[in-house]
């Protein structure tokens, strides 16, 4: 009788190339994610050592962090000049051995993880890194996806594996519905604030409940994109009808050729019912609200409808953590979260910058204006996202409501372009993360929905998104 | 990478938790193409003011901390983002080891590759040596690999555990990748396989 397994566990099987007694294992890599932050050491790295790219047809690389997300911006004089340097680079480092490349002038330029699911390199049973943190978005195809820093970047492009050991198996349930006004983002930003962004560190966490199979694919992405910010080292959703139906017809699927047998493995993809769990989380669908977060921890998140809390609403290091969280945010225990007025709000990233985002955000905008003031943007995540926004009058949605209609990139979620809050000013954001700092020196986030964005963006003030529905 | 094996030096105390990537190198210094010279702006801004001078208070402006090689902190360090950034700067900076009750899965992962040892103890072992490393230059701390030991200021010693083949890469100064080509057939072998049954991969 073969034992019982996890989803984790069929996946790890599959790609394990060779162990050790001790389990220290060469894990197989099908796909390879590069963008051009985190890979120019890598590539130096195997110029010195004489080595080339072991499977540059498995390895895919696309700027996104650093760029421009204005007009004229495939000027290099646009850029700052170490910007540009590391863009050149990384188009210098695609031509030179060989691998996909989606350069800033390709309409398919995007978010890496956005570009990856959106031209079919992405795939149920795979394993995908890439040299960003947020690499756990293609967890949603049922493919086991992290990040990795770069030197682990060189060692994929160099023997196409990674040295691991296995991590633990954790089940997180969202069982029943979602309430109205409620999405992906407020699933995910739930249950990082019920397990701590510690929660999740040595497991690979798999979602599942009526609530997760509910969602569309996208919204499985952006469940699945901020596993990380939950500590797991990976996030994954089993692969369905619906996966299948995302995949099919897409640029570097399977062809006709392989479509049965592919879907022949991908079918015996999922969890298997006396499978042995580490750890198990539940929560009900009914019991998520919209959310919003008040500190600079993604696990420092309540319902809109709450208040401000004060540190010793916490006990150990969190009581001193919540003190520098509410200094930093400049806020007041006590204030009602819908009353903190906002001055930036920035809609996109690889957690909510797909079409389905920006229809969500565009419903709530239909008509209205943004509060006087108030700097708005929305930059699409890739630019078919954007193509197929302006296709469909969201663009015009977007634009007539005052927001800055944007090209394709990371932006604002981390700010390494120019787009950054300035000192003390204060954003309603779809990314990932509110950390000291993230958006720029002195910079206030508030992690939300993208329709909770759009709400804040119409009442200057965060804002429940089910009062404009 | 440089081999560790016994560091004796000053422990500077850093007692917040999930100090975060951003913290410890923000997004500004990401754009270089090279690993070195991120030393001077590692806790960029804890440690400087919005004219580039330095906070007299922060930990590692205070004389007694200018050299330390190690750092304690609270638990979860280094979440956030997968930039090896991180353990660059600390390193460019001379902290060689990190100890706290939990790391950050990636830049765990990240210190080994760069001869930096990340150390997990327990929370009251963490407390003990932030008191001992808050006697700053007069109390040094000795971390030997070799014997997985930590001997603190007044002698006492505590042990640690780490990972054998984590441990045998960094007191031997290895290169992974080097390794892992002793054993490519595997890989080969792999490949032969996937070609046939997933082809597609």
């Amino acid at each position: 009788m073969t034992m019982a397994k996890t989803l984790y566990d069929k996946i790890w099987d599959a790609h394990l190339a060779h162990e050790e007694e001790d389990g220290t294992s060469l894990l197989y890599i099908d796909r390879h994610l590069v963008h051009e932050v985190t890979s120019p050491q890598a590539f130096e790295g195997l110029r010195m050592a004489g080595r080339p790219v072991r499977a540059p047809h498995k390895t895919i690389a696309v700027p996104d962090h650093n760029v421009p997300t204005t007009h004229g911006r495939h000027d290099p004089e646009q850029m700052p000049e170490d910007s540009r340097v590391q863009v050149a680079a990384l188009d210098k480092n695609a031509k030179d051995f060989g691998i996909h490349y989606y350069p800033v002038s390709d309409v398919r330029q995007g978010i890496v993880h956005i570009v990856g699911p959106e031209q079919g390199w992405t795939l149920p049973g795979m394993t995908v890194v890439c040299g960003d943190s947020h690499t756990a978005t293609h967890g949603a195809f049922g493919a086991l996806a992290h990040g990795i820093g770069t030197s682990e970047v060189e060692h994929v492009l160099a023997t196409q594996t990674l040295i691991q050991k296995k991590s633990k198996n954790m089940k997180v349930e969202i069982t029943g519905k979602l309430r109205p006004g409620v999405t992906a983002k407020d699933i995910t930003l739930s249950i990082i604030g019920k397990t701590g962004t510690a929660g999740g560190t040595g497991y690979v966490i798999e979602y599942c409940g009526e609530a997760i199979r509910d969602l569309s694919m996208e919204g499985r992405m952006t469940v699945c994109n901020m596993a990380i910010e939950g500590g797991a080292r990976a996030g994954l959703i089993a692969p369905d009808e619906k996966t299948f139906e995302y995949v099919k017809g897409r640029p570097n699927a399977p062809d006709e050729e392989h479509w049965d047998k592919a879907m022949a493995w991908w079918k015996t993809l999922y969890s298997d019912d006396d499978a042995h769990w580490d750890k198990v989380v539940t929560i009900r669908g009914e019991d998520i609200a919209p959310v919003v977060t008040w500190g600079t921890s993604p696990e420092d998140v309540l319902p809109i409808t709450d208040t401000v809390p004060a540190p010793e609403d916490f006990e150990g290091g969190k009581v001193e953590a919540a003190r520098r969280s509410l200094d930093y945010m400049g806020l007041t225990p006590g204030t009602k979260l819908s009353e903190i007025e906002i001055d930036t709000v920035f809609i996109g990233s690889c957690t909510n910058g797909r079409i389905e985002d920006l229809r969500a955000a565009a419903e709530i905008l239909r008509g209205k204006k943004i509060k006087d003031g108030l700097r708005a943007m929305v930059v699409p995540g890739s630019g078919l996202v954007r193509a197929q926004a302006e296709e469909e009058g969201l663009a015009d949605v977007f634009k007539e409501a005052g927001f800055e209609w944007r090209l394709a990139g990371c932006s604002m979620c981390l700010a390494m372009n120019p787009d950054q809050l300035a000192p003390g000013e204060r954003c309603a954001a779809t990314s990932n993360r509110n950390f000291e700092g993230r958006q720029g020196r002195g910079g206030r986030t508030h992690l939300l929905s993208p329709a909770m964005a759009a709400a804040a963006a119409v009442t200057g003030r965060l804002t429940d998104v089910r009062e404009l529905m | 990478m440089d081999k560790f094996t016994k560091l004796t030096g000053v422990a500077a105390p850093l007692p917040l938790i999930n100090v975060d990537t951003d913290m410890i190198i923000p997004k500004q210094f990401l754009k270089t193409i090279k690993r070195t010279g991120l030393g001077k702006n590692l806790f960029h801004e804890m440690r400087y003011d919005h004219l580039d001078q330095e906070i007299e208070h922060f930990l590692l402006n205070k004389p007694a901390y200018r050299n330390a090689e190690i750092l304690i902190a609270g638990e979860n360090f280094g979440c956030g983002s997968s930039r090896e950034h991180a353990p660059w700067a600390l390193l460019d900076f001379g902290i060689r080891c990190v100890i706290a009750p939990s790391f950050a899965d990636i830049f765990y992962n990240n210190c080994f590759k760069n001869g930096i040892l990340p150390i997990v103890l327990p929370q009251d072992e963490v407390d003990k040596l932030m008191d001992d490393a808050e006697r700053g230059a007069n109390a040094t701390v000795t971390v030997d690999l070799e014997s997985q030991t930590i001997t603190g200021p007044d002698g006492g010693t505590i042990g640690f555990e780490v990972d054998p083949f984590k441990r045998h890469c960094l007191l031997n100064g290895l290169d992974e990748i080097g390794l892992t080509m002793e054993k490519i057939h595997h890989v080969d072998r792999h490949e032969e396989h996937f070609a046939k049954h997933l082809p597609w991969h």
